[in-house]
C-alpha cells in the first residue's frame, strides 16, 4: 500500500522518524485521530439536528494525513489548515468547543460568528499564540500568505517554520503556482502540502491536472518532492517531519503530495452521485486510516484492546463536555456586526435607517427655502 | 528647504520610514538595485539592502499575499505594482484576503500596496487605468490618492503607519511635473481628510489627483472670464470619504461639480452626488454634475485619449452650465 517515494539527500537506509516514535507518541497520534473523527460523528449529528447554521465538512478518512503532518511541527511553527484538516487544528491547539461554537455561529466562538467551520486561527508571536492561521474560501490563497509569514521568520531569523495544505484542486490555482515560486525563489521555510483525495468537490483529479502525479510538480519549481500514503499516519509523519527538518535548516521549500481518499462528498449536502459504485466502499473496507493504525497498534506495538478503548471513552467525554458548553453558549449580538472592520475608526455607524431615525425631522426637508435648510449633521 | 518633485517625495517618504521603523520593508518588481520602472525606490537597495527592499518574480498574488502574511506577524510591508493596472490580478487576494482579515480573523495587516496609476501619459490601456472604484466599494480597505508632492509625502508616511492596508495611488502623470517644498520635520497628512486646493463661493468643484490640477486651471480662468468663485476640494483620501468637508462645500455654495479621471458608471462620482443629494439635498440649487472620463478603456493614440479623458475645457462647460442652471 505504501507508495511513499524518496529523492536524493535522504539516502535509502534512512531512519523511518514515525516507526521510531514512542509509543506514548504514537498513542497521542490515536487520539487525534479519534478526536477528529467523534467530533465530526458529533457535528453531523448537530448538523441534522439544524443546530449546524451553515454546511459541514468533513475529513473522513484522511484524518492520517492532518493529524501524522501537523504532528511534525514544533508549538512555535505556523500551519495554515484546508477545510478538511481539522485533525492538524486540534494537533495545533484548537479545542472541540472552539469548534462546535463556530460551526454553530455563536457569539463567543473564536470569529463571533463572523466565519464559517473550521475558518479561524490563533497566529503571532511564538509562545504568545497557537500557531495555526485561518483559511479563507477562495482555494491556493493561503500559499502566498504562509510564504510571507515564513519570509518575516527568515527576515527577522527566527528559528520557525510554516506548513500550508492545499488539496488537488487547488494546485490549479494561480495563487498555488505564484505562492510556491516566490517561496521557493527565496528559499522560504515552507512544507507545501498537498493533500490528494481524489475529488474537488465533484471533479475528478484526472480533470485537474494532466500531470502524472502532483508531486512530479516540484521538479518544475525547483523544489524537494516526496508522496506519500496519505493514511498511514506514521509515514506521514516521517516524511513531513523530514520536510520541516529541511526548511529549519535553512533547505528551503518542500512539496509533499499525501494519497488519500475523501469518503464524504464536499460537503454533508453533496449526494456523491458522481463517485464510481463501489469506490468509497473499498476504501472504507481496505483502507481506513484509523482501522490501519489501531492495527499497528495492536499487532505490532502490543498495545492492549482496553488501553484504546480507554482512549475512545476519553474522547467521547470531552466531545460530550465541549457540545454542552457550545449549546449553552450564547448568539452574537446583532450591533457587533459593525465593530472592527479597521482598527481606526473602531466600529461603523449604524445607518439612519437602524439608528432610530426622526423622520417628522427628515419630513421637514421639503423645505421652506432651497439652499438655507439645516439638514441633521452627519446625515448621510 | 529646496523643492522636491511627487516622485521624489514619495521616496523620501519611504526612506524616513524605513529608517524610523525596521519592520518597513518593500516589496515589488525590479523595485531593487534598478530602482523600480519609474525610479521610486531608487538608492534604497543600496542604503537598506536586500533584506529590507525585496525583487520578487512577476506575481501579484504572490507579492500581496505574502505582504499580508508579514503584516499579520507584525512586519510593514510596503508593496509596488509596478503599473497599479496590475493590482487586478491581486483583487482576489486585496478584497477576499486581505481586507477581511480584521473582520473575520482579528488579524491585523498593516500594509501598503503603491502604484503608478492614472492616465494623460498616452499609456494606453494596460498603463493609465484608474482602478480605485472597486477598492472604494470593499470594506476594509483604505485608498488614497493625492495630488500634490506635500501630500504624497505626508499621505505616504500615514499609510504604512496605518494599522490597516492602504492602497496607495500614485499619479504618474504628476510624478516628475510638479514640486512642493516638504513641511519640515516628522511631516504625516491624516487619513480621511480632504484639503480646500481653492476657496470660492459660486461653486464647487470635487475632485482628486491629477483633476485638481486641471481644476484648478478651470476655476482660473472662469474667475478670470465669467468672474465666477469656484472652490475646489481635493478629497486625498477615498476610503474613508471625508463627508464633513464634501458638506460643508455644498451647504457653502450650493452647486457641486465632481470630477474625476476614472470612468463614469460605478465611478467615485456617484457616491458623492447620493452622499450630497441623502445630506444636503435642501441646500442645492442645482443637481449635482459630473464630468468624468467616458466609460471607454483608455486608448493609446493622444487624439483618442485625450477625448475620452476629462479636460480643462470639459470642466469650464460643466460650471458654467452649473453656475447658469
Amino acid at each position: 500500500m505504501s507508495q511513499r517515494r524518496r529523492r536524493a539527500g535522504d539516502g535509502p537506509a534512512a531512519q523511518h522518524l514515525g516507526e521510531v516514535l514512542p509509543l506514548a507518541r504514537k498513542l497521542e497520534l490515536y487520539y487525534w485521530m479519534r478526536l477528529t473523527r467523534t467530533l465530526e460523528e458529533r457535528l453531523v449529528a448537530l448538523y441534522r439536528q439544524t443546530k449546524v447554521v451553515g454546511g459541514l465538512f468533513r475529513s473522513l478518512g484522511q484524518e492520517a494525513d492532518a493529524v501524522g503532518s501537523c504532528y511534525a511541527l514544533e508549538p512555535r511553527d505556523v500551519m495554515s489548515p484546508l477545510i478538511r484538516n481539522l485533525g492538524a487544528m486540534l494537533v495545533k491547539g484548537a479545542t472541540p468547543v472552539e469548534v462546535l461554537k463556530q460551526y454553530m455561529a455563536r457569539g463567543d466562538s473564536p470569529t463571533r460568528g463572523r466565519e464559517l467551520n473550521i475558518h479561524f486561527g490563533d497566529v503571532g508571536p511564538a509562545g504568545a499564540t497557537r500557531g495555526f492561521l485561518g483559511q479563507i474560501s477562495p482555494l491556493g490563497d493561503m500559499v502566498p500568505v504562509m510564504a510571507g509569514v515564513t519570509m518575516s521568520f527568515k527576515l527577522r531569523g527566527e528559528d520557525r517554520v510554516g506548513l500550508v495544505y492545499v488539496g488537488d484542486g487547488a494546485t490549479s490555482t494561480g495563487a498555488f503556482h505564484e505562492g510556491i515560486n516566490f517561496a521557493a525563489v527565496n528559499r522560504l521555510p515552507l512544507v507545501v502540502v498537498i493533500e490528494n483525495n481524489g475529488y474537488a468537490y465533484s471533479t475528478p483529479t484526472h480533470r485537474q491536472t494532466a500531470a502524472k502525479q502532483l508531486v512530479d510538480k516540484a521538479i518544475g519549481y525547483g523544489v524537494q518532492g516526496e508522496q506519500v500514503d496519505g493514511n498511514d499516519v506514521l509515514a506521514v509523519y516521517d516524511v513531513t517531519k523530514r520536510a520541516v527538518d529541511r526548511a529549519r535548516r535553512g533547505e528551503g521549500v518542500s512539496l509533499l503530495e499525501f494519497i488519500t481518499y475523501r469518503r464524504k462528498g464536499h460537503a454533508e449536502h453533496d449526494d456523491q452521485s458522481y463517485v464510481p459504485p463501489g469506490e468509497i466502499e473499498t476504501w472504507a473496507e481496505q483502507n481506513d486510516p484509523l482501522d490501519r493504525f489501531t492495527r499497528v497498534l495492536l499487532d505490532r506495538e502490543k498495545v492492549p484492546a482496553a488501553e484504546l478503548a480507554a482512549l475512545d471513552v476519553r474522547v467521547q467525554r470531552e466531545v460530550d463536555a465541549a457540545t454542552d458548553l457550545a449549546e449553552a453558549a450564547p448568539l452574537p449580538a446583532p450591533h457587533d456586526a459593525l465593530v472592527g472592520v479597521y482598527a481606526d475608526p473602531p466600529a461603523e455607524r449604524p445607518l439612519w435607517f437602524r439608528a432610530g431615525a426622526d423622520t417628522s425631522r427628515l419630513g421637514r426637508e421639503r423645505a421652506e427655502g432651497w439652499g438655507t435648510f439645516d439638514a441633521a449633521p452627519g446625515a448621510r | 528647504m529646496a523643492a522636491i518633485t511627487y516622485l521624489e517625495a514619495i521616496r523620501e517618504a519611504l526612506d524616513e520610514e524605513m529608517q524610523r521603523d525596521p519592520e518597513v520593508f518593500l516589496l515589488g518588481e525590479d523595485i531593487g538595485a534598478y530602482g523600480g520602472a519609474f525610479k521610486v525606490t531608487d538608492g534604497l537597495f543600496a542604503k537598506y539592502g536586500a533584506t529590507r527592499v525585496i525583487d520578487t518574480p512577476i506575481s501579484e498574488i504572490a507579492i500581496v499575499g505574502a505582504a499580508a502574511g508579514a503584516a499579520h506577524m507584525g512586519m510593514r510591508p510596503v508593496v509596488e505594482m509596478q503599473f497599479i493596472d496590475f493590482i487586478a490580478n491581486a483583487y482576489d487576494m486585496l478584497t477576499n484576503y486581505v481586507a477581511t482579515a480584521r473582520y473575520r480573523a482579528f488579524l491585523p495587516t498593516p500594509m501598503v500596496v503603491r502604484g503608478p496609476s492614472g492616465g494623460y501619459v498616452r499609456g494606453g490601456p494596460f498603463h493609465s487605468q484608474n482602478p480605485e472604484a472597486g477598492f472604494v466599494h470593499t470594506p476594509g480597505l483604505k485608498v488614497v490618492y493625492p495630488a500634490t508632492a506635500e501630500d504624497a509625502k505626508g499621505l505616504m508616511k500615514a499609510a504604512i503607519r496605518d494599522d490597516d492596508c492602504v492602497l496607495f495611488f500614485e499619479h504618474k502623470y504628476l510624478y516628475r511635473r510638479i514640486k512642493g517644498v516638504m513641511p519640515a520635520g516628522d511631516h504625516v497628512v491624516p487619513i480621511g481628510r480632504a484639503r480646500l486646493a481653492r476657496e470660492g463661493t459660486d461653486l464647487s468643484v470635487i475632485t482628486y489627483a491629477a483633476t485638481v490640477h486641471k481644476a484648478l486651471e478651470a476655476a482660473e480662468r472662469l474667475q478670470q472670464e465669467d468672474g465666477l468663485s469656484v472652490e475646489v476640494l481635493d478629497l486625498r483620501t477615498l476610503a474613508p470619504l471625508d463627508d464633513a468637508a464634501i458638506f460643508a462645500t455644498a451647504r457653502k455654495t450650493h452647486r457641486v461639480l465632481v470630477v474625476h479621471e476614472d470612468t463614469r458608471t460605478g465611478g467615485l462620482a456617484g457616491e458623492i452626488t447620493a452622499r450630497i443629494n441623502e445630506a444636503c439635498f435642501a441646500h442645492l440649487d442645482a443637481p449635482v454634475l459630473r464630468v468624468t472620463a467616458h466609460d471607454i478603456p483608455l486608448p493609446y493614440a493622444p487624439a483618442l485619449e485625450d477625448f475620452v479623458l476629462p479636460q480643462v475645457d470639459d470642466i469650464v462647460t460643466a460650471a458654467r452650465r452649473l453656475a447658469a442652471w
